[in-house]
This record gives C-alpha cells, sequence and structure tokens, in this order.
C-alpha cells in the first residue's frame, strides 16, 4: 500500500471525472434498457413510461459527456501534468487553440468526441420526434447502445484482472514507476509536459478531427434505423432517415478532405492523398454510405433495391467501427505512418465491432427473405438501373480498398509475411481511375434518365447541348494542360485522358441539368451542385496529380558523367536540391536563394527562399520551416510552404539542413605557387592564373594593391573563380580573404616570397562549418484549388440536399 | 434473371478480378540473407542501423546519396544506397523497414519507414521507467 503523502497534486477534477465516466457508462445503460423496453412495447401506456425514463438517462447522460469534456480540458489548459494525458499530450508552450489538438491526440479524447457528437445527434433525434415518429425509441435505443461501448473504452475498470477502457483521468504516477514520483513534492520536479505532435500543430489539427468524428457519429443514425427497420419488418424509415444520411455523407467528406487539407499543408510526403490505411479507412464508409444513399432513392422511387438498401446503410456504420479497430489496435503497424498510439485494448476493440457486426448481419439474413422487391424488370434505360450500377461499383471499390488495406489483418490471422506492392499508391490509382471514368460519366447522364424509362428523344435533345461544350473544354484542356504523366505506360495515360473527360461532363451535364430541368432553383438542386462539386473533385484530383511536377531537380553538384551512373532503378529520387546561404541556384522555371532563417517563439525555424522566374523576373517568398521533435524524438519535423496561384501552387520543404553553428577550428594551410602552377585541396584543385596589380581603381588613395586571379576546380569538374589579394597602405598590411563556399574553402593571399622567380604563398582553408546549407524539395501542383472548390461545393451540395428533404418532412 | 443480377455478377467478377490481379503485385518481407537470394526482386527487409560502419552523407556533394549499413535479427548485413536525403530520426531508430532491391553487393532502397525508440508511439510501456521530460 502506498502511504505517501503527495502535496500540491490537483485530485478533485480527476476525481470528477471519473465519477462523470461511470455516470456516462450507467446513464447510457439505463437509456438503452428503457428505449429498448419503450420500442419493444406494444401498449402506448408503457411505451410512455419508458421513454419518459429512457428521455431522463439520456440527459443525464449527455450532460455528464459534456462536463467529463469541461473536466477534461481544464486539466490540459490548466497544465496539470499529474495526469497522464495532460503530461503525455501538451505542454505549457501551446498556443491556446493546440490544446484542442491535444485532447483529441490521444485515443480517450477522441472517443469522448465522439461520445460527444452521439449526445448532441441524440438531441436533435428527440427534438424532431413528431416528424420521425414510432422509430424515435428504437433509434435511440441504438445509439445509446453506441455511446454505451464507447463509454466503456474510457471508464478504466478492471473486471476480473481485464482492464476494460483507458481512462483520461490517470495520474502519472499511477501509470509510470520513475522514482521521482515516489517523492512526496514530485509535482514540482515535472516542469513540463512531453508536448502535442509537432505535426499535429496546425489549424487543420483543431477543426478536422471535430469534423470527422461527427462524421463517424453521424452514421450511427441511419445503422439506427436501418437496425429498427429490420426488427419491424418495415421500411417506411427511409424518407425520414434521408436527411440524416445525406448530412452525414456531406459532414464525413468534408471532414476527410479537411485531413487531406492538412497532410497537403503539414505532411512532406508531397501531396494530399496517399492511400494511407488510416485515410482509407474513413474514406471507405463515406463510399458505401453514397452508394446506401442513391439505393435508398431508388427504393422510394420504385420499391426495388431495398436489400442492397439495408446492406449499404448497415455496412457504412460497421466500417466505421472497423476502421477504428484498424487506426486504434496498432495493427496497422508497419503499413501506416498515422494510425493511433495501442492502448492494449485489442479485444476490446474487437469486442466493440463484432457486437454490431454479427447481430446486424443476423437480422438481415432473417429478414432477408421477407424484403419483398418487384419481379418487373428494370428498364435499360431507366434512371435507377443506372443509378444502381453506380452505387454497387462504387460499393465494390470500398470493398477492393478496404481488402488491400485489411492486408496486416490478414497477415495476423493467417501468420503470412505479406507487404504492400512496390508501388502501393499506382496499385490502387490503376484501379480507382476506371471507378472515377464510370462513375463519372453515370454521374452526367443518369441525372437526365427518367425513373421506369426514359424516351430516346427526350434523351437526345438534352443531352447534345452538354457533350458538345464537355467535347469543347476536353479539347481545350488536353491542349493546353494536358497530362504529364507518362510513367506508368500508355495504357494509364489513356485511362487518364477518359477520366478527365468524364469529370469534365459530369461537371457540365449537372451545370446544365440543373439550369435547364430545374431552372436554377436551389431548393431542389442539392444533387446537381453535389455532383457538380464531386466533379470538380474527381477533376482537380486527376490534373493535379497527373501534372505534379518536381521543380527540384537535381543539377547542381554532380557532374554529366555522374548522373548516368547514379540513375536509380527505384524511379526518379534524385528530387532534393542544396541550397546555399545567400547563393542564387538554379531550380528549373526559377532562380532560388535560401536568404535566410529565423526563429519564431515556439522555436520554429523558418527558412526564407527566395523565388525568381527566370521569364519574368517575378519574385515572391516562401517561408517552409522545421520544428524540432519533441517526445523525446531526435531531429526535426518540416513543414511545408506553398505559394497559391489561382491555377497552380509552388509546394516547397526543407528536408534536411545543415548549420555552421559549429566552431571553425582549421587553420590556414601555406602552399608556394607561381603563376601557371596548381595546387590540391581535398576535393579538387586551384591553379594561379594571374596576378593582377591594383585591379580596383576605388581602393583608398596612395594603397597598393596585388590581387590573385585563382581558378577552382572540383573533383566533379564545376568551376569557381576566388580573388583572394593584399592591400599595402603605408606600414599596414591588409588580406583580403575569398571563399568558395560551395567547396568549403577559404583563400588567403599570404604574401610574395621571392619577386624574382614569381613565387608566392597563399593560403588554403577547407572548413566544414563555412556555410549554411538546406536541402530542398519543391513541387508543382496545377490547378489543385479545383480539389479544395469541388469539395466545398459538394458538401454545400449535400447541405442543401438535407436542407430541402428535412423541408419536406415538416411538409408532410 | 433480372438485368441487374447479370450486371451484379459481372461487377462482382470484376471485383475479384482485380483483387487477383492485386495479388500479384504484392511483395514479402525477408530476411537480407533470403533478400540476397532473390537479386533484383522488390523486397521489404525489416533491419536495424549497422553502427560500426559510419553514415556516408554529405549534403554538399549530392544531397541524394545516402549511404548506410545494416544488419538483421538473424545476423544478415549488407549495405544500402539511398538516394534521397538522410531521414532526420534514422540513426536513433530501432528498427527500420526498407523497401527496395538487391542489387550485386548492396541494397537499392527506395524507400525507409522508421520505427521510432518511441516511449510513446509504439510501445506505451517503454517510457514507464525513463521520464523523457525531467529536470531537477
Amino acid at each position: 500500500m502506498n502511504t505517501t503523502k503527495f502535496i500540491d497534486e490537483h485530485l478533485f477534477p480527476g476525481q470528477i471525472g471519473y465519477f462523470l465516466t461511470i455516470l456516462s457508462l450507467v446513464a447510457s445503460l439505463v437509456a438503452t434498457y428503457s428505449f429498448a423496453k419503450a420500442f419493444f412495447s406494444k401498449e402506448l401506456e408503457v411505451q410512455t413510461h419508458w421513454e419518459k425514463l429512457a428521455k431522463i438517462a439520456f440527459i443525464i447522460e449527455s450532460v455528464a459527456v459534456v462536463s467529463c469534456f469541461v473536466v477534461l480540458f481544464y486539466i490540459i489548459s490548466n497544465h496539470l501534468f499529474e495526469y497522464k494525458y495532460a503530461y503525455m499530450h501538451s505542454d505549457k508552450n501551446l498556443p491556446f487553440q493546440y490544446l484542442l489538438s491535444c485532447f483529441w491526440e490521444g485515443q480517450e479524447g477522441s472517443f469522448l468526441l465522439w461520445s460527444f457528437w452521439h449526445c448532441v445527434l441524440g438531441l436533435v433525434v428527440l427534438a424532431t420526434k413528431k416528424k420521425l415518429g414510432e422509430s424515435v425509441s428504437g433509434v435511440m435505443m441504438v445509439l445509446n447502445f453506441v455511446q454505451f461501448c464507447l463509454a466503456t473504452m474510457i471508464v478504466g475498470l478492471f473486471i476480473f484482472d481485464m482492464k476494460v477502457g483507458s481512462s483520461p483521468f490517470l495520474l502519472l504516477r499511477e501509470e509510470m514507476n520513475w522514482p521521482i514520483l515516489a517523492r512526496p513534492d514530485y509535482i514540482h520536479l515535472i516542469k513540463d509536459g512531453t508536448g502535442l505532435n509537432t505535426l499535429l500543430q496546425n489549424y487543420w489539427m483543431v477543426i478536422h478531427p471535430p469534423i470527422l468524428f461527427l462524421g463517424f457519429a453521424s452514421t450511427t443514425i441511419p445503422f439506427a434505423f436501418a437496425v429498427v427497420g429490420l426488427i419491424n419488418k418495415k421500411h417506411d424509415w427511409m424518407d425520414k432517415c434521408m436527411p440524416w444520411a445525406t448530412f452525414s455523407a456531406g459532414i464525413l467528406g468534408l471532414g476527410i478532405m479537411m485531413g487531406a487539407a492538412w497532410a497537403y499543408e503539414s505532411l512532406t510526403f508531397g501531396g494530399y492523398w496517399a492511400w494511407d490505411p488510416v485515410e482509407n479507412a474513413s474514406l471507405v464508409p463515406w463510399l458505401t454510405l453514397v452508394s446506401a444513399i442513391h439505393a435508398c432513392i431508388i427504393y422510394r422511387k420504385t420499391g426495388s433495391s431495398l436489400k442492397v438498401t439495408y446492406l449499404f446503410f448497415g455496412i457504412s456504420f460497421l466500417l466505421v467501427l472497423y476502421s477504428t479497430f484498424l487506426t486504434r489496435s496498432g495493427i496497422l503497424g508497419d503499413t501506416s505512418v498515422h494510425a493511433f498510439t495501442d492502448l492494449g485494448m485489442n479485444a476490446q476493440l474487437l469486442g466493440f465491432l463484432l457486437i454490431f457486426v454479427i447481430p446486424y448481419f443476423v437480422l438481415f439474413f432473417v429478414r432477408f427473405k421477407h424484403m419483398a422487391e418487384p419481379l418487373k424488370e428494370e428498364a435499360i434505360d431507366s434512371r435507377e438501373f443506372w443509378m444502381l450500377i453506380g452505387s454497387l461499383i462504387l460499393f465494390l471499390s470500398a470493398v477492393v480498398i478496404i481488402s488491400i488495406t485489411s492486408i496486416p489483418v490478414f497477415n495476423k490471422i493467417f501468420g503470412t509475411k505479406i507487404a504492400p506492392p512496390e508501388d502501393a499508391a499506382f496499385a490502387h490509382n490503376q484501379v480507382q481511375v476506371f471507378v472515377a471514368i464510370i462513375i463519372g460519366l453515370l454521374t452526367a447522364f443518369g441525372q437526365f434518365l427518367k425513373f421506369k424509362g426514359t424516351t430516346k428523344a427526350f434523351l437526345v435533345q438534352k443531352m447534345k447541348a452538354p457533350l458538345l461544350v464537355t467535347v469543347a473544354i476536353s479539347i481545350v484542356i488536353y491542349v493546353f494542360v494536358g497530362v504529364a504523366y507518362k510513367e506508368k505506360g500508355i495504357g494509364f495515360e489513356g485511362a487518364i485522358y477518359v477520366a478527365l473527360f468524364a469529370s469534365i461532363y459530369a461537371i457540365v451535364a449537372n451545370i446544365f441539368f440543373f439550369g435547364t430541368m430545374q431552372k436554377w432553383k436551389l431548393k431542389s438542386a442539392g444533387s446537381s451542385i453535389g455532383h457538380i462539386g464531386f466533379g470538380m473533385v474527381l477533376l482537380g484530383i486527376l490534373i493535379s496529380s497527373s501534372n505534379k511536377t518536381v521543380l527540384s531537380w537535381n543539377t547542381t553538384g554532380i557532374s554529366p558523367l555522374r548522373v548516368e551512373s547514379n540513375k536509380s532503378p527505384a524511379g526518379n529520387p534524385r528530387e532534393n536540391i542544396t541550397l546555399f546561404e545567400g547563393i542564387a541556384t538554379d531550380m528549373g522555371k526559377f532562380m532560388v536563394t535560401y536568404v535566410r532563417d529565423t526563429f519564431d517563439i515556439l522555436d520554429k525555424r523558418f527558412f526564407e527562399l527566395k523565388f525568381k522566374e527566370k521569364k519574368t523576373e517575378a519574385e515572391f517568398f516562401l517561408y517552409p520551416d522545421v520544428l524540432k521533435n519533441n517526445k523525446g524524438m531526435e531531429g526535426f519535423s518540416a513543414n511545408p510552404s506553398s505559394k497559391h496561384y489561382w491555377n497552380k501552387d509552388i509546394f516547397v520543404y526543407v528536408t534536411s539542413f545543415q548549420d555552421n553553428s559549429k566552431e571553425d577550428t582549421t587553420s590556414f594551410k601555406p602552399h608556394q605557387i607561381s603563376i601557371g602552377d596548381s595546387i590540391f585541396y581535398s576535393n579538387g584543385y586551384i591553379k594561379l592564373e594571374k596576378v593582377l596589380v591594383n585591379p580596383n581603381a576605388n581602393r583608398p588613395a596612395g594603397s597598393n594593391e596585388l590581387v590573385l586571379q585563382l581558378a577552382v576546380t572540383s573533383k566533379e569538374g564545376l568551376k569557381y573563380t576566388a580573388n583572394p589579394g593584399i592591400l599595402l597602405q603605408g606600414m599596414t598590411l591588409q588580406a583580403n580573404l575569398d571563399t568558395v563556399k560551395v567547396q568549403n574553402l577559404v583563400l588567403s593571399f599570404n604574401k610574395v616570397v621571392d619577386q624574382q622567380k614569381g613565387i608566392l604563398e597563399i593560403g588554403v582553408k577547407e572548413s566544414a562549418s563555412l556555410t549554411n546549407l538546406i536541402t530542398l524539395k519543391a513541387y508543382e501542383f496545377p490547378f489543385i484549388n479545383l480539389l479544395w472548390l469541388g469539395v466545398i461545393i459538394m458538401t454545400f451540395g449535400f447541405g442543401v440536399a438535407t436542407w430541402n428533404r428535412t423541408n419536406k418532412l415538416k411538409e408532410k | 434473371m433480372k438485368k441487374t443480377h447479370i450486371a451484379l455478377l459481372v461487377l462482382i467478377a470484376a471485383a475479384i478480378v482485380v483483387l487477383i490481379s492485386y495479388t500479384g503485385d504484392l511483395s514479402s518481407y525477408e530476411t537480407i540473407g533470403s533478400a540476397k537470394q532473390k537479386e533484383g526482386k522488390f523486397v521489404n527487409l525489416i533491419v536495424k542501423m549497422d553502427k560500426s560502419v559510419p553514415v556516408q552523407y554529405d549534403p554538399v556533394k549530392d544531397p541524394n546519396l545516402l549511404q548506410f549499413n545494416v544488419q538483421d535479427s538473424v545476423g544478415g548485413k549488407i549495405s544500402v544506397v539511398y538516394h534521397n536525403t538522410m531521414p532526420t530520426d534514422m540513426e536513433k531508430s530501432e528498427r527500420l523497414v526498407l523497401k527496395g532491391k538487391v542489387q550485386g553487393d548492396h541494397f537499392e532502397c527506395s524507400a525507409i519507414v522508421m520505427k521510432c525508440p518511441s516511449k510513446y508511439k509504439d510501445n506505451p510501456n517503454a517510457m514507464k521507467n525513463q521520464p523523457v521530460t525531467i529536470s531537477n
């Protein structure tokens, strides 16, 4: 038993926190049970009784979760480092806005965030009860059961020696065995926390997780509707569910793309999407959710596609759980760069997944036979036929992506040692480009099809104009932008051209549809706006990725001969260019100079780079930075910087840098030399070409000057000149040194040894710490703004659809 | 059979074909010894740095050339050539996953995935006995 009296600890917030987590756990269980009682009961009186109780339980739960949130934030923002969560995820220097990022850097905080959104959504469900009808208690039952599972994740109890959940309110001394933690005054010895991971210190990390988790949380509602529908064998919930589904897809899509924007701005793989398992795991539920929305529309209009609607809505939520399992269990290990820390809760996470997967599929297959669909066949010229094809393709594309992502799971189960392919991104791209083609085309002409069949004359009449415009725009883009991506052969290049056409077609056809069919009326235009946005996302991805060019092709420091022999079979890795402080370096279209570097108050080191366009002489500055890593890791993490033009981004980041802060201890070595002679230094030779007498007209009056003209030739065959000299003024002799920074050379003219024979003495100093240098990568991303604009428009489209469908429910 | 059913089957077949063809691109984790026997084949190595041989990297001469030596858990050793800058944490890293192929006497590396000795990221228990930022 530990009997030490610890002084100055703040135990009170933690005790409240523990109490609140347990309260929310119990309240969510009570709410689940009571809503279930209300849902399964046939008598109205019993229903109202249980519902009242359930509501109270749910409100208590919501208050508990929100309070928990506040307490944890209090602990972090007041730097109470006796708590492990504050110690592990924050430090005193963090600006205020990043204190929120600390909150969701850890698993516990992000579970709490997820739980918080469920509370908000649940309150909205209860508030709109009248519109949603009798299924409300069923939906709330499912929602509260999810809440119960989430609460177990952060409760941190030991039940029969098994750790259930991991509490964010653990004390440092309860977890760690550091000797100093045994001292009563340990709290005064802990000066600071380990801080927030430097990569997460970005404004996107303040906003991206809440949006993404709202997206995750909101998939619960359509799932809950589907569960209720399966239990009740009633399929009339689809109208009520639609606003929830479109809201969820809009927010989830936005959240994912905010993550992409973060990766683009603060990660240094040079892009916004890398098919990383963590990215895939959040994309896949979005794909299936979009499939579900389309299947649901088909069912409501025609009565068919009922089974796939249930399958897709169910699986979207289940995939959210699966991605939770993937990213939090540590199973991704070697394959992902940004998964969560493994908290040793794998069994619990797996349980969380299975407790929903198994019952849902059992229920689904039990009801399968009862889901009657019309026997009549869909006409091939009907909207529902092509819409179904589209949603099946999106669904299967999701299946392919998640299967590939699950290789580590496969390895774990079967003990195999399968690793990702050589070019993992291309392995995805070569498949998904065809998905983009088909989906793009369907998005375009599918809009003009009518449910249950379309006449040919109508189609031809409506489709002519958009098709012509698309062809015209495509030709312009092919000619003026084109596809610069030729590494993977003509087949893939051709596919990109077709996909470009398909995405332009999707945009144009939907603009036409918005104008001619919907007469520019915003109210019903959710789908066409959403599809325009989607088309722009596709187009932005295709153009910016296929035309991404490396600006920093390295041509310095290497002779033409060595380039050939060094060419690596691994592609084109010579993307780093070395910049010396103060020396303009040729970089394709630009001359780039590393001007200086500065530190800000947070110890971020900014490198000022001057870009000067050769053609126009236009100048601009970029400030990529590096921040010293925290959490005990060595080294630095680099943040890119980009110059935004309307039609492209110039994107640079520092890959390494070298300081000259070291003390210079090397000394000059004297060499005797006469005109025409050469002497060697470690990386080449120096030749004395001639001696200039008084070359500078503006020297001080009465002085004499001797200047040497030295030609320095490096091993690589590069030539430099240097002009050290001496200035004689009366009796004082002043030596003027000269340097060849790139070769780390300092040269001096020491004296004249023998005037008759023309022998001079020069000093050569080779200093490793002569110059500051950085290595840099620079890319150009054309038309990347199309992607971001597309995301905004698509989200707006989902918003309009949600608003419109909510209004329709009100009218009923 | 409905047309939609036919379309469904065709699409599922396509997805299966895609997945099967994908398995052809997959690579494997190898030891240095087995990788040497598969010269020229793309493999993944799980190794650690061989600290007895100094790392060669001079951004002044060539920022795209890094040479170092590694060894694996069964004692295999090989020198590595990586045409890129030196990852900042590499020398501290306990474990490296190298992607690339053996060519002649060396391993031609195309990507390095680092596993940091992170007290924190990989193993929450590693920090248990050793504080990171404590000053007395």
